[in-house]
């Protein structure tokens, strides 16, 4: 072969031929999978996203009546007076319920008469919204369309959703008994497992000594992170409400078994952040004469903060999403009121999420997708602060 | 007095004493040193000291009354507990007064103290482990000494209706005797646990060698935190999208195709709980792919081999231990998931291979025998502790296997 | 310089960017065929830089930019319809460290015959990996245990499984990345002779920090400083009679 041949043949199988090509199109093809898998994950979330919204977001809104409500002095007595016959089917009865302690409270109402905007029954509001199985009968269909056209009934800014606590009557039920009874129980949960938390990260990577009690620790932290969280509901009931007594369903029960739970993330998570901070930190310090405990608390804590702080919100998103140990620890209980002390019967959102969506009445249905909307609000920004928190701390080192 | 009242009374007090403490140690320390000795520890600590000795007696006498009280053993009033609390932590304060001159090494006792603190700490872990075994064993033992554990673990029939009339001690003659086979149980756990790593594997996986082989810095930095997202998601909700979106979904895409689904359907919770692990396979397998020398990756490109090739022949099988291990881990994930399976799966245990059809798992039985308003002591209930007991040791064995196989991975690489 | 023709490999013009930082200044080389051409120079200096263009082994890093020529007997390897994964059969590399698959001898060996479809498994297959062994002289020492793990083997014999590996795709040129500096002096003894065999089939271009190295086992000799060639010749004479003076410097150990 000359040596202009053979250049011309390599030339011809540098280039791409009908085997290269092959090999090319499985190396796209490769690729391809991944992000079609990206691709699919992706799909899924903005499927989900539009769902709940689209689902959730009609339960920002509540329809409202304009009618004439007279205070006169049987109302007290039958509250069903106070409005036109007429009208009574369409008004929420968690409203005309409330008329005679009204007027308990402002005896200089009685005998008066209002045009007031009252809060509509279910019903109404759900036909209004256009919802199937609304159950509103004919004749008060007709009703309030012809009211519609007055200007009488409107879709007004639902303020109870935010005011109001679990209720059997959708149009009255609200977040605010659960929204409080998650703080409660976030505040224990947090209270207990912080400060545990980083303090058993703290003896693990700076003070325990390399023993068998040590290893067991470890490979304890690292087991329990793994336990299914149902199971710590299981240890919450035999050993905190069967065995020490806590009152089933109490924000003490409920913020105990979340932070057993929660425990071990902020463990790992401090464990690293702590491993993260350069060995040549401490040696300055010990070289200054600063104890270890100093040391520990002077140089290197400060350092690790950053990631203890992304640990210890990661840990309170995990708990705030909980539901399945609290539903064990009986915290799925009717809450109308926001509790008022740790030992009273609580429930959290998830759990009124969970409550509601078991609701036989269709109107429940928008309002547990605005119940996940807040739920989701809260939990993404605290994964975002989390996130935003750790890569500012990475860029450090 | 209510327990919060005791609780408010016991830290308003204790709060303001320390301080006091604080100061009347640090105080006489530093009046010691203005006498011109010098101190062996810097003030503060001998005030710490004086804080320790004060706390250390009130907390502990208080938590062992309360202990003594909850176990019903005394019954000991607030304001006693608050007095002898109190007494005995000024008790202390006076005798560390005493301790402290110039000399004393009070940073020294007050960093042991600390230690003991942090060991005590990293023992809760430890408790907590023996918490939920010794829970789980204690209503279990008490199950089966009802309920054979064989029959408990081959048969197939539950049918616990009439547990009640064992627990209420009533006479069970003439009655079918309560079944607690748990073999079609375990049944619905695992079809679907199999749809969710049919769904959560592939996507994981492959999501994963993209961000770490083919995307760029920039990508990887925008789609890690969309994935993560996914695992943000509390599982209530996506219980309630199961059951409320997809269920009847899948069940109008099946009678499409002449087929007939239940609304309680196995495919529902198990391709949502899939979607769920998605995020956790993905981070699990991108470490250990990430792991994999680029020396590796290097020698086969010089072999001119694509990238593809590369990744199939070279990165997946020397990462394959640690993914492996990551999907023993995402098992145990989907077998323990409770939430999902309680809203979109059914009740009725149903032994069956048709994902179409509904069937219940250990979670939802669980749940579904502590939320109920049975007797504590009634089989039925104990049964959720056998069921939690089962569900206890799978995650462990799981666990332990996965752990040992990704250590051995690291190693090699290390 | 020699005509065309005898050149395996024509640089000219060779610029390199590392995002803003530029690593090579425009170099131009040829790389006669069938010879050792060693590149020395202080490190840092873009040795590894300048061999990773030759088989585009910068493809992969982001931020990497190439200008210039680099044409393999005539043929422009950066030209938009060359396929780098086909070049790189025709130029393969070793690395500094030994990195052998976390495979069997055999599968290190066999991997990319395979792949390339150079021959079916079986007895064919077992005759490329003997031939590809033997030639790497390592056959003698891993003949009876072809299916144990190659990374149990030691740095030296890895490092020889690795040629032995890119020899196996039969290229025209072999790159090596100071292929040595991990090994004991027995072992480079042993890669040093190899490559003394390997250069009649062959072209060999490698990197080596060792003087010694460069004088004992090259033809010719490149010396690179700061991301330029400073000087290129028959090794006897760079190693006898530098023209620069800072390539003297260097060789006689004055810096570097
Ligand atoms: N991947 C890279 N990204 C950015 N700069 C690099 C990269 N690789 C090498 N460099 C820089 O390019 C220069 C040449 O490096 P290199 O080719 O490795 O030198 P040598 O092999 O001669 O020691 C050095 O300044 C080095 O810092
Ligand atoms: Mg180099």
């Amino acid at each position: 072969m000359s040596d202009a041949s053979k250049s011309n043949a390599l030339r011809a199988d540098l280039r791409a031929d009908k085997r290269k090509r092959r090999r090319a199109r499985a190396d796209m093809r490769f690729k391809w999978y991944g992000l079609t898998a990206l691709g699919l994950a992706m799909l899924f979330l903005v499927f989900f996203f539009v769902d709940i919204i689209s689902k959730g977001l009609p339960a920002f809104q509540q329809a409202e009546i304009l009618v004439q409500v007279s205070y006169s002095e049987s109302v007290k007595s039958n509250y069903n007076r106070a409005v036109d016959k007429r009208y009574r089917k369409l008004i929420s009865r968690s409203w005309l319920r409330t008329i005679p302690m009204q007027l308990e409270e402002h005896p200089d109402m009685i005998g008066t008469t209002a045009e007031q905007w009252v809060l509509a029954d279910y019903r109404v509001d759900q036909f209004l919204k256009g919802h199937e199985g609304h159950k509103l009968k004919k004749k008060y269909q007709k009703l309030v369309r012809q009211l519609q056209e007055e200007g009488k009934v409107r879709l007004a800014f639902n303020s109870g959703f935010f005011s109001n606590g679990d209720s059997k009557l959708p149009e009255n039920a609200g977040i605010l008994a659960s929204a409080v009874g998650s703080v409660l129980v976030l505040l224990l949960t947090m209270l207990f497992a912080v400060p545990v938390g980083v303090m058993t990260a703290i003896y693990l990577e700076e003070f325990a000594p390399d023993n068998r009690f040590t290893q067991l620790i470890e490979v304890n932290i690292n087991n329990l992170a793994a336990i299914p969280s149902i199971l710590y509901g299981l240890l919450g009931l035999a050993i905190f409400i069967n065995f020490m007594g806590v009152p089933r369903s109490s924000a003490l029960a409920g913020g105990l078994t979340l932070a057993l739970m929660t425990l071990p993330i902020i463990i790992i998570a401090t464990r690293a952040a702590l491993r993260a901070v350069p060995e040549s930190i401490r040696e300055a310090a010990y070289g200054l004469g600063a104890s270890s405990l100093q040391t520990v608390w002077h140089h290197v804590l400060p350092l690790a903060m950053p990631g203890i702080l992304t640990g210890s919100i990661i840990g309170l998103a995990q708990a705030m999403g909980e539901t399945a140990p609290l539903l064990i620890v009986g915290m799925m209980a009717y809450i109308p009121e926001a509790p008022h002390s740790i030992l009273a019967a609580t429930t959290v959102l998830p759990a009124q999420v969970y409550t509601w969506s078991g609701e036989s009445i269709r109107a429940f249905e928008e309002r547990t997708a605005a119940g996940i909307m807040v739920l989701l609000a809260v939990l993404l920004s605290l994964n975002a602060l989390a996130i935003r928190l750790r890569n500012r701390s990475e860029q450090t080192w | 007095m209510t327990a919060s009242t005791v609780f408010l009374w016991f830290f308003g007090g204790l709060i303001p004493l320390a301080a006091m403490a604080f100061w009347l140690a640090r105080g006489k320390a530093l009046g010691e040193a203005a006498a011109g000795k010098r101190l062996h520890s810097l003030p503060s600590f001998h005030g710490w000291y004086a804080v320790v000795w004060l706390a250390v007696p009130a907390i502990g006498s208080a938590v062992l009354f309360s202990l003594l009280h909850l176990l019903h053993i005394v019954d000991v009033p607030g304001p006693m507990l608050l007095a002898t609390a109190f007494a005995l932590g000024s008790a202390g304060l006076w005798l560390a007064l005493r301790h402290i001159h110039a000399g004393f090494r009070a940073r020294q006792a007050v960093e042991k103290v600390m230690r003991g603190m942090l060991f005590i700490a990293a023992t809760i872990s430890v408790l907590t482990t023996i918490g939920i075994v010794l829970s789980v064993i204690f209503e279990s033992v008490r199950f089966f000494q009802v309920i054979s554990f064989w029959d408990f673990i081959t048969g197939t029939k539950w049918q616990p209706d009439t547990a009640f009339l064992i627990g209420a001690g009533r006479d069970t003659e003439g009655v079918a005797p309560p079944l607690f086979g748990s073999v079609p149980i375990f049944a619905g756990t695992f079809m679907i646990t199999a749809i969710a790593m049919a769904v959560a594997v592939p996507v994981g996986l492959f999501a994963a060698i993209y961000m770490s082989e083919y995307a760029s810095h920039s990508a990887r930095n925008k789609l890690k935190p969309m994935l993560e997202i996914l695992a943000g998601i509390p599982t209530v909700v996506y219980g309630f999208f199961a059951a409320i979106t997809i269920s009847p979904l899948i069940v109008q895409i099946a009678h499409a195709f002449g087929l007939e689904a239940a609304y309680t359907n196995a495919l529902a919770p198990g391709l949502i709980m899939g979607v769920m692990i998605i995020p956790f396979v993905s981070s699990l397998s991108d470490d250990v792919i990430k792991a994999v020398p680029q020396s590796l990756r290097d020698g086969s490109l010089a072999l001119g081999t694509t990238k593809a090739e590369t990744i199939r022949h070279i990165v997946l099988p020397a990462a394959m231990p640690g993914i492996v291990s990551a999907f023993l881990l995402a098992i145990s994930r989907a077998i323990g998931e409770t939430m999902i399976v309680v809203m979109a799966a059914g009740l009725r245990p149903n032994l069956t291979m048709n994902p179409l059809e509904g069937m219940t798992t250990v979670t939802v039985k669980i749940v579904e025998a502590l939320t109920g308003d049975q007797e504590f002591d009634s089989a039925f209930t104990l049964a959720a502790f056998a069921l939690g007991l089962v569900l206890l040791i799978i995650t462990l064995i799981l666990n332990i296997v996965s752990t040992v196989v990704v250590r051995k991975f690291k190693q090699r690489y290390e | 310089m020699a005509t065309d023709m005898k050149n395996k490999l024509t640089i000219r013009g060779l610029k390199l960017w590392y995002g803003d930082f530029e690593a090579l200044h425009g170099i131009d080389l040829d790389i006669l065929a069938g010879k050792v051409t060693a590149f020395i120079g202080p490190s840092g200096c873009g040795k590894s830089t300048f061999l990773r263009c030759l088989n585009r082994m910068n493809d992969r890093i982001a931020g990497c930019r190439v200008e210039g020529d680099v044409l393999l007997e005539g043929n422009d390897i950066y030209a938009p319809d060359v396929d780098v994964v086909q070049l790189r059969t025709h130029i393969g590399m070793v690395f500094q460290k030994p990195n052998p698959f976390p495979k069997s001898i055999y599968e290190n060996i066999a991997y990319a015959p395979r792949i390339h479809g150079m021959v079916q498994d079986g007895p064919d297959m077992d005759e490329l990996v003997e031939t590809a062994l033997r030639k790497a002289s390592i056959w003698d020492e891993v003949k009876d245990k072809l299916q144990q793990p190659g990374t149990a083997l030691s740095g030296g014999q890895q490092q020889r499984l690795c040629i032995a590996r890119t020899i196996a795709v039969q290229p025209d040129v072999i790159l090596m990345d100071e292929p040595c500096s991990a090994l004991d002096p027995i072992a480079t003894a042993k890669i040093e002779e190899l490559m003394d065999e390997l250069k009649q089939e062959y072209t060999i271009v490698i990197v080596t920090h060792n003087m010694q190295q460069a004088a004992r086992a090259s033809d010719y000799t490149a010396y690179f400083y700061l991301g330029d060639l400073i000087e290129y010749g028959e090794t006897s004479q760079i190693f006898t009679a530098p023209s620069n003076q800072r390539t003297e410097d260097y060789i006689t150990g004055r810096f570097g």
